[in-house]
């Protein structure tokens, strides 16, 4: 790599300004409410920015140290979420063939299918292979009782966990004219709406929250949260046209298209956590349950990002 | 190198299936405990150990059967070097199998035993065996520790070759006691009962 492109260090040291600042406020925050009611909200408040500091840190260390380590953290990542997703999901000892084969085989197979360019492959190994073979290999355990439910499980956690989250970095290997070298940038660009999109849709939801969406599914999220938080996001998206080969314009779209999808996602995946009688998908990450609640957002919109950049903008 | 080894083995173990200690009934102690738990993997012995902290994992042996563990010279070493197991003769019928966990108890070392003596394929444990009464009876000042392994059965049943990343927990209950004049039958049920409280509701 050949120095450092200046737009890297801007963007990051607004990231870290952003933190410093969330961390001065929740300092004086606690000190100020020790003792009171809202003591727990900032507890929790803190927890979240000290958890962004270290995500952040892993961040800058992957964008700067280049593609294979940024695929070797998206994969662990997708290891973690798949990790949470089966041990909440009630397999049986006969579905361990094909659980291991879904970790072992397809999890490295996908990111190594990103890191040699291979983007047709890329885009059926999982949902044309995996799903053909890993209800093979469970079958030939010889047990038949739930065996569609048990297939289907699998198949559903190694689609949202693995493929979807990995058109992130698969961003990494679209070519567009004119912008070279600078799709870590895109990547940068999808991450921060999709994560300050949920910090936004918290924040509105909590000022003016009065609607809930989806009162069953997830009570915290609000027609309030959602139409403010997603505003802020699509403004903060065309803020960072620059970064990305869009206009400004076209940005805000990407972003507005991104905070949907990521709306979605959230929705979708605590009705799926719901449904097998959990609030967090684990405890990995202090103040944010496990990392699937943090990427949640990300498993339905990457894949909208990557091919919409690839449609619209790889010639 | 066992050391070096010993690092390897827990961080491995926390990278694939986790192995945190959950204390529901009970607080780690130094007193000498025996912790009795269910038993459905190879891996079973490696996840307790793992989730005991750093400073009674050194006071600490797990039971093994001698066939499994001293079967290569790999699993010797992490069974004596790494784990310090106390191997036992299940196989041959000697005068006393339990002969050498007698010692360890006697020279005040804490203990780790599976009481149902071999795999079971089910989540809930199987019928335990007389071990645990025996050891009781004998060592009526130890802290009988009951300990529900979750999850192992599916991260690494029987049969399997590697362990499938499922995060599992060891969750350790209040101890119990033996009752001055009770039965091996009805205590052995109990014990079993108070390890299967502690698997939550059925799934």
């Amino acid at each position: 790599m050949t120095g450092i492109d200046p737009r890297f260090l801007l963007l990051f040291s607004g990231v870290v300004a952003i933190l410093l600042a969330g961390s001065v406020a929740g300092f004086f925050l606690s000190r100020r409410l020790a003792g009171t009611g809202s003591e727990a909200t900032v507890r929790n408040l803190n927890d979240r920015v000290k958890a962004w500091w270290v995500m952040v840190a892993i961040f800058a260390v992957a964008f700067l140290a280049g593609e294979a380590i940024t695929l070797v953290l998206f994969a662990l990542t997708s290891f973690y979420c798949l990790r949470e997703f089966i041990t909440l999901t009630p397999t049986r000892p006969a579905d361990h063939r094909a659980v291991a084969t879904a970790f072992y085989i397809f999890i490295p197979l996908q990111y190594w299918l990103i890191w040699i360019d291979w983007l047709s492959v890329f885009t059926i190994a999982i949902p044309v292979y995996a799903f053909l073979l890993l209800p093979v290999l469970a079958v030939l355990a010889g047990e038949t009782d739930h065996f569609l439910q048990r297939t289907a499980k699998i198949q559903w956690g190694l689609m949202l966990t693995v493929y979807c989250i990995s058109h992130a970095p698969a961003l990494l290997i679209l070519e567009i004219p004119g912008h070279e070298g600078e799709n870590a940038l895109w990547l940068f660009f999808l991450i921060t709406v999709v994560q300050l999109s949920d910090v936004m849709q918290y924040v509105f939801g909590k000022l003016f929250g009065r609607r809930k969406v989806a009162p069953k599914v997830s009570p915290a999220k609000t027609w309030e949260g959602l139409i403010g938080g997603g505003a802020s996001a699509a403004l903060i998206g065309a803020g960072l046209y620059w970064i990305t080969p869009f206009s400004p314009l076209q940005a805000a779209a990407m972003a507005l298209v991104i905070v949907a999808a990521g709306f979605c996602g959230g929705l979708v995946l605590s009705a799926i956590k719901r449904s097998l009688g959990a609030k967090d998908w684990g405890t990995m990450i202090e103040g944010h349950g496990g990392a699937l609640d943090r990427m949640d957002s990300v498993t339905f919109a990457a894949p909208l990002f990557f091919h919409l950049t690839n449609y619209f903008f790889v010639p | 190198m066992s050391q070096a080894f010993k690092l390897l083995l827990l961080a491995l173990t926390r990278f694939i299936v986790g192995g945190h200690g959950r204390w529901l009934g009970s607080q780690p102690s130094l007193a000498q405990r025996i912790y009795f738990a269910n038993h459905g993997s190879h891996l079973d012995t490696i996840v307790l150990w793992a989730a005991l902290p750093e400073g009674l994992r050194r006071r600490t042996s797990p039971v093994a059967a001698a066939d499994y563990w001293g079967g290569t010279p790999l699993r010797r070493f992490v069974a004596l070097d790494v784990l310090n197991c106390v191997l036992i003769d299940r196989l041959r019928g000697e005068a006393d199998p339990l002969a050498p966990v007698r010692e360890a108890l006697a020279e005040g070392r804490s203990l780790i035993l599976f009481p149902e003596g071999t795999r079971g394929h089910e989540a809930l444990p199987g019928p335990f065996k007389s071990g645990l009464y025996n050891l009781a009876t004998s060592f009526p000042d130890v802290e009988l520790v009951p300990v529900f392994l979750d999850n192992l059965s599916r991260a690494f049943p029987k049969g399997a070759y590697l362990p499938a990343p499922i995060s599992c927990t060891a969750r350790f209950g209040a101890p119990i006691r033996i009752g001055a004049d009770e039965e091996r039958a009805a205590f052995l049920e109990r014990a079993r009962d108070a390890v299967i409280d502690l698997a939550g509701p059925p799934q």
